[in-house]
């Protein structure tokens, strides 16, 4: 399954409802809610962290997180 | 007739203009001061409303949810939890920003459901048309039972309206929404929980139960209900998710975004300023900017401060009889003053760069850039601004750290902050290079004493970032919140804000600091005009002294002062610590120059000044800071006001070697030594507030001065 960390730069996913658990309060109070688009517009020079957009709001997480967090990916919904 | 005043708390998300509110709302009228037991500042301030009325704002940090996740934060939810605190809001304020609402609006519904009277202003309201919303007004006033007001801090729009909202705050109803989410979460738990005290509102019951951390006054005995960890966690995601369902509903039926209006400015500079290549140019040309403000443009107020000081003492010496307490005021008070007031350019300098970069959002995207590699020595990319922050004063650098919420990542930030080559160092760096390094260019253009300089600020810069290597392998300290950093739009700086954010921090700088450097320079003045009991009597012997007849009146008097240091209790301390620093290279007058430098580092010169008697007859145990000697290092010009000092110091001969006392192995061994001594009791005093604790200093003054003493010894006896 994909997560957020396996996104490319400009793609977009919905993150699972069964990440729910594992998304820290803090990730979820600023927006990174389960069933919400999430899209990847940066990754930072050395591969880490990851730029995201989620709910409006623009974060950087670290890919240690964005690794855990599940995605289905828009790109590839028919599959 | 005491006029009627309203207790407002200003409440809202990081990035969402509350600071420009607040500032336009209260104006120079405000003042910080302390939350009791923690050292996050207390920002208030007085707003008229009428001619009978005024609020006292309190501006909470800035948060994205009540339940904290780091020590700014959790002033919030310590504010709303005190019914008989003075600060007690009668009214909340809360802020948000047109374009992120709904993740704002997550922060109003949580505060709304406290129970206290809630305003919610919109700022930003002059960028709707430009970034294509609407926003139903009456409507979403309708759903989210409150009233609004949409403003704009910048443009001082809306914010009469809102003085007027303030001031009718009674007519606001509480609302609390909780009792639906929690019927929807688990309905018999939540029964439970209100039949613990039916007249407490149910949020209040259930934030004692989630944060019992940061409850002080727990007045409702909560310990008999269960502390399922895992179950509450589950339940506050549940409280989130029904939280933001609610809102996405409402926002559907009253704000509208089109689309094609949006600009995509953010997106074009990001790809500039979180580039590969470019992004690191930039960020080290802004770098380069800074460094270049501290060397150059803060040396023309300082020269200026240090002559002002100088002036002030011999002023102050004339004018004033003769006597203990003069002497006091001209050689210990007024330099300890001087001492402060002096680092006061380069700091606001720094400060109001480091603001700038913070208003328009640059900063974030250097987090961004450098997290990964700051990461690596066991850091975060929000270390890096309490590290240059450190290039001109250590002190504010540490009280910098409390934005990074990781505890392991935060306290290696401020173990390894004292390295960076803060200002103090300078005037010292300056003598000894001046005297061991050849005045000579290569290459052309390049001159070896300016290098040299260079190569001692990446010294300690590399000291900092290799022990910070070393303590992430090393430290057993658990951490378990995570890295996240909003990305906030770009945008034009107000003048106002960056200007009351460098008059706070440069206050606190010199109040916090300079109180304990005032201190200790007062002390050290004692223990260098004062000895044993013999002392008194040192003038007389020396100019009865038949070796002394052949003196000029002058150098005689001088012989005196340098006596008088040598038997004071300082120059005893010197003399016994003299077989510890012997190894090293130095002699008891240099150990007197070390311990003196306990106060402040750059003390050290003026110490030298005296005890190589080259100042004026009455010249001052605790002079300060020849800092045009540092520009001239990189101009034509030779420090010119360093001669004397240099020369003498240069003529100092070993008695034991015959040789030079300040040849180059002593040089280099005084130069590593400053470069890696922890010689800050100031430094030391914030380490502790910061850290809550003695142990992180005393690690931090022992781990450094090791560290000085050890590689100031290698390097002498691998030179010599």
């Amino acid at each position: 399954m994909n997560t957020i960390a396996s996104l490319k730069i400009g793609q977009k996913g919905i993150i699972s409802e069964e990440s729910l658990d594992i998304i820290p309060l803090k990730l979820l109070e600023m927006g990174c809610l389960p069933g919400a688009e999430i899209s990847l517009i940066q990754i930072a020079p050395l591969e880490d962290p990851l730029y995201i957009c989620v709910n409006g709001s623009h974060l950087a997480i670290r890919k240690e997180i964005a690794s855990k967090i599940k995605i289905t990916n828009d790109n590839c919904i028919n599959e | 007739m005491n006029k009627k005043s309203i207790q407002v708390s200003l409440i809202g998300n990081p990035n969402t203009g509350k600071t420009s509110l607040f500032n336009q709302l209260t104006g120079l009228n405000q003042k910080v001061g302390n939350y009791p037991g923690i050292t996050v500042d207390k920002k208030q301030g007085i707003c008229k409303l009428s001619s009978e009325t005024e609020a006292i704002i309190t501006d909470l940090p800035g948060t994205y949810s009540i339940n904290p996740t780091s020590v700014d934060e959790s002033i919030v939810l310590k504010a709303i939890q005190n019914k008989t605190d003075e600060n007690y809001p009668d009214v909340i304020l809360v802020v948000t920003d047109v374009e992120n609402l709904k993740r704002n609006l997550l922060l109003f519904t949580q505060v709304q459901d406290l129970g206290i009277p809630t305003i919610l202003a919109i700022n930003m309201a002059d960028q709707m048309k430009k970034k294509g919303i609407s926003i139903n007004l009456p409507k979403l006033e309708e759903e989210l039972q409150t009233k609004i007001v949409l403003i704009s801090a910048k443009k001082n729009e809306g914010i009469n309206e809102l003085k007027e909202t303030i001031n009718n705050y009674n007519s606001l109803s509480s609302v609390t929404n909780f009792t639906t989410i929690a019927k929807k979460i688990d309905a018999a738990y939540f029964d439970d929980l209100q039949k613990v005290a039916h007249e407490k509102p149910l949020y209040n019951l259930w934030l004692q139960l989630t944060q019992q951390h940061f409850f002080e006054n727990k007045n409702i005995n909560l310990d008999s209900f269960s502390h399922d960890v895992s179950k509450l966690k589950k339940y506050q995601h549940k409280e989130t998710i029904y939280r933001y369902q609610r809102i996405n509903k409402i926002l559907e039926k009253t704000y509208t975004v089109d689309s094609n209006k949006a600009t995509d400015l953010r997106s074009k500079l990001d790809k500039i300023f979180t580039h590969k290549i470019f992004g690191y140019l930039i960020f080290f040309g802004i770098l380069l900017l800074i460094f270049q403000s501290i060397f150059d443009w803060a040396t023309v107020p300082m020269d200026f401060i240090d002559a002002l000081f100088g002036d002030l003492s011999e002023l102050a010496k004339q004018k004033l009889p003769e006597g203990m307490l003069t002497n006091l005021l001209t050689d210990g008070i007024i330099p300890g003053i001087g001492g402060v007031v002096i680092f006061i350019p380069q700091i606001a300098i720094l400060f109001f760069l480091i603001a700038l970069l913070e208003e328009t959002g640059y900063m974030s995207r250097v987090v961004f850039l450098m997290d990964k590699i700051m990461r690596r020595f066991g850091m975060s990319g929000k270390s890096v601004i309490p590290l240059i922050s450190g290039t001109a004063c250590a002190i504010p650098a540490v009280m910098a750290t409390r934005t990074i919420s990781n505890w392991k990542e935060r306290l290696i930030t401020i173990l390894v902050t004292p390295f960076t080559t803060c200002a103090a160092r300078l005037p010292v760096y300056a003598i000894l290079i001046a005297i061991i390094i050849p005045s000579k260019t290569i290459f052309g253009f390049l001159k070896i004493q300016g290098l040299a300089l260079l190569s001692l600020y990446i010294l300690g810069f590399a000291a900092a970032i290799i022990s910070g290597y070393i303590l992430n392998k090393t430290l057993n300290v658990k951490s378990k919140s995570f890295f996240v950093i909003e990305m906030p739009n770009y945008q034009i700086p107000s003048f106002k804000n960056v200007f009351l954010s460098v008059l706070e921090k440069t206050k606190s700088f010199v109040f916090d600091a300079g109180k304990i450097i005032l201190a200790i320079s007062i002390v050290l003045w004692f223990l260098a005009t004062n000895g044993p009991s013999s002392y008194a009597n040192i003038e007389k012997e020396v100019t009865e002294n038949a070796a002394n007849k052949s003196l000029s009146e002058q150098e005689l008097q001088q012989k005196i002062a340098a006596t008088k240091l040598e038997k004071s209790f300082i120059g005893i301390a010197g003399k016994t610590i003299e077989p510890a620093v012997k190894p090293l290279g130095y002699d008891w007058k240099i150990g007197i120059g070390l311990i003196t430098s306990f106060a402040a580092r750059e003390v050290f010169v003026g110490t030298l000044a005296t005890i190589y008697s080259i100042q004026e007859v009455e010249s001052d145990a605790a002079n300060f800071i020849p800092f045009k000697n540092v520009k001239a290092f990189f101009n034509e010009s030779e420090p010119e006001d360093n001669n004397t000092i240099k020369k003498r110091m240069q003529a100092e001969i070993n008695p034991v070697t015959g040789k030079k006392r300040f040849n180059f192995a002593t040089g280099m061994s005084l130069l590593v030594f400053y470069a890696f001594a922890m010689q800050c009791m100031a430094t030391l005093a914030i380490v502790k507030r910061e850290t809550q604790s003695w142990k992180w200093p005393i690690i931090q003054l022992v781990g450094m001065s090791v560290l000085a003493y050890l590689s100031a010894l290698i390097v002498y006896q691998f030179l010599k």
